[in-house]
Parts: structure tokens; sequence; C-alpha cells
């Protein structure tokens, strides 16, 4: 039955070597400390930025900004340096673009409240996790929701999913991609709803 | 061309970038084989820009928050809808439930007895060896592991005596997979997983598709995993964290030779060493133990390691042919 033994390391890959630890580093990071704060940096953006239509790309970019200075140190205070970097970022834009007067931009008054702003109670949230993620869910398009649920709740296959709502494979991915973006936004882009009671 | 407008240039917008993410992510999650070549394509994408491996990670994370909804499963509707679909379903409870009887009379000897025929693997320590079986499974032991494999074509079992192995089993409807440790049992059903045993605990860790964790002494006690789920059992429990994948692909560091410390105290990377080399490492008080290290050492660098403890944190090394005693 056995075919052979061998000490092979074929697959023994450069995904552990130097650049892959850091940003595997970084990523965990990122998801840990900065992830969190994207409701109220969003919320940043939106009050000192006029065009709405830019803030999906200003988060990004604030990102990349974070994602960079991360790979020289990892930021000790998360919270402070993600909204300086928003800030300088809507700075380099005003000087850059020349649109708006720099005064537009949030004083350093207005970042502090965010800064100080109470972080979300852990346990709070693994309380509500799950309410919220069924929130989330029902607001997702019909559709898209069914996939996700028989996927994240049944546990089918992508086959078993398609036979079952009687689309294509490609579809199924389709509708949960799209059901993974509209989650993400609504679980790191909003505040959370379950907060909001006293 | 100014640097700025080049660098817009490469820079794709968050909406692209978000969707082009999410259909890698869905390809990666929703893959029953997922080969290296794969990997490379979507580690090609990740390292294109910044705004790729930010997108992926950010739905990534998203997403294995949603795994948590498993618990609202209905376990009569599944059994009911599942089971016509999935066929093995059945057949692979009742081996399970078979396997496990067998579990709890074994004793390791009396496997042996049993089924003499078993094949053995094991590997010295500091070994590293891979296992290849003709039904496609792969199984690499860690250092100092010993296991016993029984394939037939009506049920596949492994034995896990000692140690730490990777399983890359090849589904099969008709053969369930199932990996016996002590009074527990993994019973697979087509997937990548990381088993550990020590002295007195077992751990799961899941990469991909689905498994089966129980104890196989009858008070029904299992959890299916989903991938990033990490399970630990003691000799009477059984807790289920979630993992990011970076963190499961430290735990699988071993597989390509190094040791992966992200905030890890002097004692836990000693231990880790220890499990590979024959000249130990001894932390000789507790406060030291307790000191936190950082960085990527290749398994056998024990000497190595000790002495970047000596150059960052300042701490004493006695050396001796068997040992080398860390201090302050």
């Amino acid at each position: 039955m056995v075919e052979a033994t061998d000490t092979g390391r074929e697959d023994a890959g450069p995904r552990h070597a130097g650049v892959g630890v850091i940003a595997a580093e970084i990523c965990d990071w990122f998801v840990r400390e900065v992830l969190p704060l994207e409701a109220a940096l969003t919320q940043f953006l939106q009050h000192n930025w006029r065009n709405r239509g830019d803030i999906e790309d200003l988060l990004q970019e604030v990102y990349m900004r974070i994602f960079e200075a991360a790979q020289t140190q990892i930021p000790e205070r998360p919270k402070a340096f993600v909204f300086t970097t928003a800030r300088n970022l809507l700075i380099d834009r005003v000087r850059r673009e020349q649109i708006i007067p720099i005064e537009a931009v949030a004083d350093l008054d207005a970042l502090n409240v965010a800064m100080d702003a109470p972080g979300p109670d852990r346990n709070a949230i693994a309380r509500d996790e799950l309410r919220r993620l069924q929130a989330a869910l029902d607001r997702l398009p019909p559709r898209c929701r069914q996939a996700v649920i028989l996927r994240q709740v049944d546990g089918l296959s992508r086959k078993q999913i398609a036979s079952r709502m009687g689309i294509g494979e490609e579809t199924v991915k389709e509708y949960l991609a799209e059901g993974v973006c509209a989650l993400a936004d609504m679980l790191y882009g909003e505040t959370a709803n379950v907060r909001r009671h006293p | 061309m100014s640097d700025d407008a080049r660098e817009e240039l490469a820079v794709p917008s968050a909406k692209e970038a978000k969707s082009c993410a999410a259909r890698w992510l869905m390809e990666r999650r929703l893959a029953e084989n997922w080969s290296d070549a794969d990997q490379a394509k979507l580690d090609a994408w990740l390292t294109e820009s910044p705004a790729h491996l930010i997108a992926y990670v950010r739905l990534e994370a998203a997403w294995s928050r949603t795994d948590r909804l498993v618990v609202l499963r209905n376990p009569i509707s599944d059994m009911a809808e599942a089971a016509p679909s999935r066929a093995a379903l059945p057949l692979y409870i009742k081996t399970a439930a078979a396997i496990g009887v067998v579990a709890i009379l074994g004793t390791a000897a009396a496997n042996a007895l049993l089924y003499r025929n078993d094949a053995v693997f094991s590997t010295p320590v500091g070994g590293h060896e891979t296992v290849k079986f003709a039904d496609g499974t792969r199984i690499e032991l860690n250092t100092n592991t010993s296991l016993r494999a029984r394939m037939t074509k009506e049920s596949r079992t492994i034995w896990l005596d000692r140690g730490e192995a990777y399983f890359q089993v090849k589904h099969d409807s008709a053969s369930p997979f199932v990996v016996i440790a002590g009074n527990q049992h993994v019973t697979d059903l087509g997937t990548k997983f990381v088993m550990r045993r020590d002295a007195s605990r077992l751990q799961v860790a899941l990469l991909d598709g689905r498994v089966r964790f129980g104890m196989s002494d009858g008070n029904r006690q299992s959890a299916l995993l989903s991938p990033g789920d990490v399970a630990v059992a003691t000799s009477n429990s059984i807790s289920v964290k979630k993992a990011s994948s970076q963190m499961l692909s430290n735990e699988l560091s071993w597989r390509h030779g190094v040791l992966i410390f992200k905030h890890t105290t002097l004692g836990e990377a000693a231990r880790e060493f220890n499990r590979y080399n024959r000249k130990k490492l001894v932390i000789a008080d507790e406060p030291t133990a307790r000191l936190k290290i950082y960085g990527t050492f290749r398994v056998q660098d024990a000497e190595q390691f000790a002495r970047v403890t000596q150059d960052v944190l300042g701490l004493r090394l006695e050396t001796d042919a068997d040992e080398i005693v860390i201090s302050r």
C-alpha cells in the first residue's frame, strides 16, 4: 500500500522566508488592531472630506500607508497612528489637489475625540457577534444571502450550492464574492448597532 | 510623468481591489483541491500591489468571522438534507463509532496484537519524513513522531502514538479516514490538517476541508471543525479557537524546517527547540522563562538562538555537552 517514504520537502516554498514572515505578522496586526477602527476611520474621513465618492479610495490609501510604515516597525499605539496617518493623508491630498484650504482638514481636537473614544468592549463584542452577523446577513440581497447561508451555515460545497440554487458554479462564486464584500463593509465599516443601546 | 502620477497608475481603485480580492478569496475557500500552482497564482496577485493584499486580508478576516454562523445549523435538517447528496455521511458515522470502540478497548499493545500488519512509521528527534500512500494521501511526520497506518479498501485508520504530523487526505466516501490519538479521533471529510500529540494534550489545526474531532469514549463530545479552527483536547474536554491563516502557517513552519516565534516566551521557545534537538535548552529561572522573544530560526539552530538571547536580552549562557543553560 505504501509507495514510498522520502524526506522530500518539494513544497518548501519561500512563504516562510524573510518577507513572508514580516507580511504575516503585519496582516495579523492589521486584522487585530486596525480593522476594528474602520468604522471610526470612515466617519473621520467623511467628516473631513467633501467628496463622498473618494472615501473608499482614501481608506485604501490610509491602509496602504499603515502597511508600509508597519514594514519598518509595527506601531505601538495603533489608534493614534491610524488617525494621524489619515490626517496626514488628507493634508497631502489638499496640498496636492489644491481644492480646499488646509483649514478644512480636521484639527487635532476632533482627532483626539476619535482616538480617546473607548475601544470596543471585547466581551460585549463576543456576546453580540452572532447577533451582529445575523443582522448583516439579513441585509444582503436575497440570492446572495441564500448562497452565504448554504455555504457558511450548512457547509455545502460549491457544486451542492449550485445545484440547490439552480445556478452555475461560477455564479456561486460571484454571489459569495458579492456577499463577503458587503459583509466586510457592514462588519468593519459601520458602527455596530448593537452598541447603540444604553 | 511625475513619480506621483506613476504611483497613482499602479494603485487599483479600492472597488477594483475589493471585488478582485473577493473572487480570489472565494476561489480559495471553495476549492476542493487547491494546488501549489493555484497558490502561486494567488501569491503573485497578492504581491502585485499592497492594495491587493490589504483588500484580501480584510475580506478574509470578515469571512472568517462568518464561520461562526455554523452554530445556526439545524442538526436535524442537516442530516435530512445533507445525507442524500453526501452518501458517505451515515457510513462515516457508523465507521467512526466502530473505530471508537476499538480505541476504548485498545491500548497501544492490544492494537499492535490486533493489527499485526499495520505499517509503522517513525522519526527520531530532529527527523522529518513524508509518507505517500497509494490512495494519494500524504502524511508528513515532524520530529520524534510515531504513527501506525492501516489502509484497506473499506477504511483507513491512522494511530498517532506520539509527536506531530501533517495530513493531506484524499477524500474517498467509500473509505473513511480516521486518525486516532489516545481516546480522541479525527474523522476526515477530505482535507488538510495538522495534529500534535503531547503527554497531556492533543491539538488539531484544520487548514482545509472539514473534520469531525471527538472523543472515542462514548461521551459524544465532538466538534465539527472548519478551516482555521484549532481544537485542543485534554483528557476530559475539547476547546476550539479560531486562528488566522498566518498563525496556521506559523504552526506549520516546521514543514520548512523553521520555528517562528511571535512574542513567544523563552520557556515556550526552549520547549519547541528541545523537541528537535538532543542538546537541550534549559532556562534557569521563571522570570527569564517569561521573557518574550521574536524571530525565525531553523529548528536545529538552538545554539544560535541561545546566542541571540545573549546578545539581545543580555542573558548568560553556560554550555556543556548535553545542555545550554540560559540565565540572567
